[in-house]
């Protein structure tokens, strides 16, 4: 196995974006990431894309061949990669497994979703998906009441407040402030999350991440071969991915998402790192609940600290590990299958320091945790400047 | 010169607060009052329909001039609430005020902006000299389906608008569109209530085509927003209109006049109608008023209004403030009967 690299990075604006098409996204973001990474669209030897829910979101399935086509890219092998909301992770690591194996040389890994074009009730089933159909969705449960539960809970067990949950929410949109690609531009306060009205109790409307349209994608090479490219490689230092029942009902615990503990171990091992070794993270904050069960899973607080220490500010950007800075799923945005290729842009643009207005200082190793459903994936990788 | 003649209101006397219909659906009702900035909404009787509002405002315009019936040649009703979905209200208008037989019309749709729509249609039959006189109505009994956003603020009221070339009241300086196959906003045949797309109902729908629509006549006419004394937007909400003024960097104070969706609520064909009475209420000689409605689905009709001395030959009482200050509150089950949301009877 080789090291690997990311030489190029782009991605569109997250948001309602009523004007573009899944297709024309895909081609936004892939044409950025191309150009960034400064190849030729003739050396691009593969693409993998994540993407979970096209077929019932717009009806276009084949997504895998719909990239190589609308990238100009036929006839090179395009593989669509699907995880649920882990899609996007999952993809960044199928690719570089594909180039850390000698396989490939260059590749160009995304993702997308398109998401607006139906109502709420639509998007909400086709999410649903992500969880067990026949023990869970059939029975009537959502995602929101599934972490719902979750966070009741986490409240249960470690005395957590619904407003200490709200200052996942309140921190996650003063950083995206500062990304222009962020959905929302809005600071809220602990009062607006209150006020925001219950979704499934004690998940409020500005406790879930929104219903977004977006693409992302980076170019992978070999270590040997980024500086040819770019004089700012980034590293993966570390992929690493684990699986959990698909229900939420089999897990041993909804305070812990063992196949993040599991992946985040893997992951450290894998760079001898450790949690505190880490400057910034991108996790999975589909809902709040989930980020602070992420900063627990991942190690960077002890269970049960965690909603505690986002209330008190240790996970903003001057912090102690500065999490989700470029707004995370809740402010900056969550086209599904996109959000797993985005928290690495971030971590890219955070380790060339170029996260203008949000730049977290003196960082060394970043870290991104992306979750498919209610935690039955989750795949975790870290990053280090490769220059 | 041709213009407005004349112009009647109407509004019926229920209302219902916003924090009402909030309680029963347990949402925050001061919370959803801020947010729409609308605090109660006018709510038609048992015995009312948006063709007995149209019959009330035609009645009122009649009665502030010195127009003899038999001379208005054509009456357009908008409305999208209609009692029958065949068979016109404009019929029903001209037999009630005694316009018939020799006059044309017909009931128009275009979601909240067939008044105004109406409008654009008469002043185009009496400049051409086809008419001597023509009415133009917006009157509606707004649905909002229960628990949906649009119950909180679809309501009912109206006004009419006369149009002719003698003693105009309101020049009729000039007026454009902005249409686009937008769909926002619609209610399918035989459905009891509309759907929306939710947050689509804003930036590409409503902005685009008001500020669209104003742009549109700005450019056309060479005027600066600062030439307008009063300026009407369509007020799905009270929010909305406050948006579009700001960004078209207009002041509120030349909104205020005819700022009356958060104690009206939205009456869709007739809100830009009745705002614009309202104005025409207070206006003085040689005050220039702009006015952009809205219709989901989606188009914007702009209009440069100048008012003449006539004006004050025609302020009679009631007036639009009349109408919102004559109240009485009914609660949700009054409201449900009213509005005929209860099934079982």
């Amino acid at each position: 196995m080789r090291d690997v690299a990311i030489v190029g990075a782009g991605m569109t604006k997250f948001g309602e974006l009523w004007d573009k098409s899944l297709r024309e996204l895909v081609v936004e973001a892939g044409a950025k990431a191309i150009e960034d990474a400064n190849v030729e669209g003739r050396d691009i030897e593969a693409i993998f894309g994540g993407c979970m829910a096209s077929g019932a979101l717009t009806g276009q399935e084949h997504v895998g061949a719909l990239l190589a086509d609308h990238l100009g890219l036929n006839p090179i092998p395009s593989t669509r990669v699907e995880s649920a909301c882990a899609s996007g992770g999952l993809a960044l690591r199928t690719a570089y497994t594909a180039v850390a194996s000698g396989m490939y040389d260059i590749v160009a890994v995304g993702g997308v979703e398109k998401m607006t074009e139906v109502s709420t009730a639509d998007v909400t089933r086709a999410l649903g998906g992500a969880g067990d159909q026949e023990w869970e969705l059939f029975n009537g449960a959502t995602f929101p009441s599934l972490y719902a539960l979750m966070a009741r809970r986490y409240m249960f067990e470690y005395g957590a407040t619904e407003e200490q949950l709200a200052a996942v929410a309140v921190k996650n949109h003063h950083n995206a402030m500062s990304n222009p690609y962020a959905q929302y531009h809005r600071e809220i306060t602990i009062k607006d999350v209150m006020n925001s009205g219950y979704i499934a109790s004690p998940l409020k409307l500005l406790d879930c991440s929104p219903i977004t349209d977006g693409s992302a994608a980076v170019i992978l090479t070999s270590m040997d071969k980024a500086k040819e490219y770019t004089s700012k490689p980034i590293k993966i230092r570390a992929s690493a991915q684990a699986s959990d029942s698909l229900a939420l009902s089999d897990r041993k615990s909804l305070t812990s998402i063992n196949a993040a503990r599991v992946a985040a171990q893997s992951a450290f091992k894998q760079a001898g790192l450790s949690p505190k070794d880490i400057g910034m993270a991108e996790v999975h904050d589909c809902f709040s609940i989930a980020e602070i069960l992420a900063i627990e899973d991942i190690g960077f607080f002890k269970r049960g600290e965690g909603a505690r220490a986002t209330a008190e500010g240790r996970t903003a950007i001057d912090g102690e590990i500065a999490v989700n800075t470029s707004g995370g799923l809740k402010a900056c945005g969550h086209p599904v299958g996109a959000t797993g290729i985005k928290q690495a842009i971030e971590a890219v643009w955070q380790l060339r320091g170029e996260a203008s207005g949000r730049q977290v200082k003196d960082l060394e190793y970043a870290l991104t945790h992306n979750v498919g459903g209610s935690g039955a994936s989750v795949v975790v990788h870290i990053f280090e400047r490769g220059y | 010169m041709v213009g407005i003649v004349s112009y009647g209101a109407y509004i019926p006397r229920y209302r219902i607060k916003v924090s009402d219909i909030a309680r029963v659906w347990g949402k925050d009702g001061e919370h959803v009052s801020q947010g729409l900035r609308v605090k109660e909404k006018a709510v038609a009787a048992i015995d009312e329909d948006s063709c007995t509002i149209a019959v009330e405002t035609a009645k009122q315009a009649l009665g502030r001039a010195d127009i003899d019936p038999r001379n208005i040649g054509a009456i357009f009703v908008g409305s999208e609430s209609k009692p029958f979905a065949v068979n016109p209200s404009a019929s029903t208008v001209a037999e009630a005020i005694g316009a018939v037989p020799n006059v044309t019309g017909a009931d128009l749709e275009f979601a909240c902006k067939a008044g105004t729509a109406g409008m654009q249609a008469v002043y185009g039959m009496v400049k051409s000299k086809m008419i001597k006189y023509g009415m133009a109505i917006g009157a509606d009994t707004a649905q909002g389906k229960p628990n949906d956003a649009l119950e909180f603020t679809a309501a009912s009221g109206g006004a009419a608008f006369i149009i002719g070339d003698q003693n105009v009241i309101a020049e009729l300086e000039d007026t454009c569109s902005f249409s686009t196959d937008t769909p926002d906003f619609w209610r399918r045949a035989h459905q009891e209530f509309p759907e929306h797309g939710g947050r689509f109902t804003a930036e590409p729908a409503y902005y685009k085509h008001v500020i669209g629509a104003a742009e549109m006549l700005r450019e056309k006419m060479g005027f600066d927003y600062d030439d307008f004394d009063h300026v009407v937007f369509h007020q799905p909400n009270g929010k909305f209109p406050l948006r579009a003024a700001k960004k078209l960097k207009i002041p509120f104070e030349k909104l205020s006049a005819g700022y009356i969706s958060p104690v009206v609520g939205n009456t869709y064909s007739g809100n830009v109608p009745l705002a614009l009475s309202a104005v025409l209420d207070i206006a003085k000689p040689g005050e220039k008023i702009l006015v952009v409605s809205y219709g989901s689905g989606a188009g914007s009709d702009a209009f440069s209004f100048k008012v003449t001395p006539n004006i004050k030959k025609v302020r009679k009482a009631p007036f639009v403030k009349d109408f919102i200050e004559d109240k009485v509150y009914i609660d949700y089950a009054i409201y449900a009967k009213f509005r005929k949301k209860i099934k079982s009877i």
